[in-house]
């Protein structure tokens, strides 16, 4: 994968990290900071003490300082540019002059200080053979001690600036960034392929399903009409057992396609339906004050049926119960069985198509499952978003 | 041929609601009303007092269970209403959420839409859930036993078919017609069921009914 930032170079290939770009722009990036706030910081010492009174003087400390933050945000803006190839979306002011503020008076020392301490000790030895004091020994081995300190100040100072570049990033623009983009482009596909579940549900119930009832039925009082034991009595009835086949056909398939215990009465009773649908005896309490967006519905369908699938399969649980409720727009689904325990979702695949779907509706999936049982999951989902309905 | 009974429907599709006022008056009754939602239903109910309606779960104006709330609501306020729910799909909890509002004696079914298509035993549910009967679609039996091997491994293939005849809420006298038997065939058979499975005998074919299906609920 190639590095975004210099955290991920660091933590990809720690060695190459040492022949790429990025020490020398942590470098660049903490120098920049560090000298910012230290030319901020002599001028107002300047200002504040130079001859032209004390009011003047203040007056213009201020001026300078109000200056230098309103400049600090944009300035660190661009600095991150040299640590961070992910954009930054566009500013918020009085977050941005909050932390230019921060930083430029505060963090901008502590940049300094980082680098000072990291190249100061090898710089030092380097020069060793300059020092008008150092014995022979010294000379020689101080150069060949800094050499090597020397590539290793390179990690501190990459760690420190990779640290305050997330730490910018989540000043500058909380919660913002790729992943969260990923994850919301990722629940409106979800939610696309839901909603045209539900119309190809809904088109069949209308359609197909009420005409092949209505056909089975005009076959029905056919079948009343014609002479028993004739050959219309028997064409009559092969047309009716038929039309019946096809209905119990197309029942299956739209159950397939997406159940309508759903469409028609939501979670409550389509999870008591695939209850008591399972070979493990399984008690539901489900407590929601509404009915969920419909995006959610599927999704806890979804997890219910999987879930039950797998205990039923795996766990040899002789009990299991599944819990709802929803608070403060979250809905919270537990599926307890009593089970021998041991569910990784490393290992199987249910679990982790499990996991998938809940991260899609911008979920998330929780797996307690000692070796023994019982095992629990517990999936948290958010019912504000508003779904492609 | 039984007494006619009165009897409202309430189907929004017009070609199911038409095929069944021209089916339920084929079969004698007296259709007094068919009305394409749970509005219009409760309205028509009130009005026209029938003995006996017929419910679409699905309709107007949410498409979702509009006609099975405004079934419950009508028991609630009219406890001697017969209803006979129809669904396009089996849902489990259904029987057992109108067993649980059923208050006083009258009856109460819940079939498969397609079930119509069998028109002689539609008429014959829609008659014994107007006498007071509990009806509950075969298939939900069939998908309960599904779920239920272990005890019911012990049942004989005959007796399977007693047994789901029996959820259907089916008189000793019927099931010994369906299954061509003689009626002291079928008692011997129901009374071997009900001590395999450790319940009760239970004269009355609702009890029996809720027996059956609270066991296989189990």
């Amino acid at each position: 994968m190639f590095p975004r930032n210099v955290l991920e170079a660091l933590g990809y290939r720690p060695l190459g990290y040492l022949r790429s770009k990025w020490p020398l722009r942590s470098l660049a990036y903490l120098l920049t900071g560090g000298f910012f706030s230290t030319a901020l910081g002599l001028a107002l010492l300047g200002v504040l003490t130079a001859p032209f009174g004390r009011t003047a003087g203040v007056l213009a400390a201020v001026h300078i300082l109000a200056f230098a933050v309103l400049m600090a945000g944009p300035f660190e803006r661009w600095r991150l540019t040299l640590i961070d190839s992910e954009p930054l979306r566009p500013l918020d002011g009085w977050r941005t002059v909050g932390y230019g503020a921060v930083s430029v008076v505060a963090v901008g020392w502590a940049d300094l200080a980082v680098v000072l301490v990291s190249i100061g000790i090898p710089g030092f030895l380097l020069f060793a053979p300059f020092q008008p004091t150092a014995a022979p020994w010294q000379a020689f081995a101080g150069p060949v001690a800094g050499a090597v300190l020397l590539p290793i100040a390179a990690y501190p100072i990459g760690a420190w600036a990779g640290a305050r570049g997330a730490l910018a990033r989540a000043a500058l623009a909380p919660g913002d960034g790729e992943l969260r983009e990923v994850v919301r482009s990722r629940a409106r596909l979800v939610d696309a392929f839901e909603a045209e579940r539900r119309r190809i549900e809904r088109d069949l119930h209308d359609g197909a399903q009420q005409r092949l009832v209505a056909l089975n039925m005009k076959l029905g009082i056919a079948a009343l009409d014609v002479a028993p034991g004739s050959v219309a009595a028997k064409e009559v009835g092969e047309a009716h057992t038929l039309a019946k086949e096809a209905l119990a056909e197309l029942r299956e398939l739209i159950r397939g396609v997406h159940p309508q215990v759903l469409t028609e009465r939501g979670i409550p009773a389509a999870v008591r339906d695939i209850a008591g649908r399972s070979p493990v005896p399984t008690t539901v309490d489900i407590d929601l004050p509404e009915r969920l967006p419909p995006g959610v519905e599927a999704t806890v369908y979804f997890v219910v049926t999987e879930a039950l699938t797998n205990i039923a399969r795996h766990s040899g649980a002789g009990r299991c119960r599944i819990a709802a409720r929803s608070a403060e727009g979250v809905l919270c689904l537990e599926i307890e069985d009593d089970g021998v325990g041991g569910a990784d979702a490393a290992r199987g695949s249910g679990l982790l198509g499990l996991a998938d779907r809940i991260a899609a509706a911008d979920g998330r999936m929780l797996l307690s499952s000692p070796s023994g049982g019982p095992t629990t999951i517990r999936a948290e989902i958010p019912c504000h978003r508003p779904s492609a309905s | 041929m039984p007494p006619p009974l009165r009897v409202l429907i309430a189907e929004d599709s017009v070609l199911l609601r038409e095929g069944m006022v021209h089916l339920l008056r084929r079969f004698g009754h007296d259709v007094v009303g068919a009305v394409g939602d749970g509005a219009a239903l409760l309205a028509a109910a009130h009005r026209l007092r029938p003995a006996l309606v017929v419910v679409d779960v699905r309709m107007p104006p949410d498409f979702r269970d509009e006609g099975l709330r405004a079934a419950r609501r009508l028991q609630s306020e009219q406890p001697e209403l017969a209803v006979l729910v129809l669904s396009q799909y089996v849902e489990q909890t259904f029987a057992d959420e109108l067993l649980e509002d059923r208050r006083g004696g009258a009856g109460m079914g819940y079939l498969l839409k397609e079930r119509i298509g069998d028109v002689e035993e539609f008429a014959d549910a829609v008659g014994r859930v107007a006498a007071g009967a509990t009806v509950v679609d075969p298939e939900v039996v069939r998908q309960l036993l599904a779920r239920r091997p272990d005890p019911l491994t012990r049942l004989t293939p005959r007796e399977r078919e007693v047994l789901a005849l029996m959820a259907e809420g089916r008189s000793n006298a019927a099931i010994a017609r369906r299954l061509v038997v003689t009626e002291a065939a079928v008692a011997k058979h129901i009374a071997s069921i009900l001590a395999k499975l450790d319940l009760p005998p239970a004269p009355d074919d609702h009890r029996r009914v809720l027996a059956v299906l609270a066991y296989l609920r189990v």
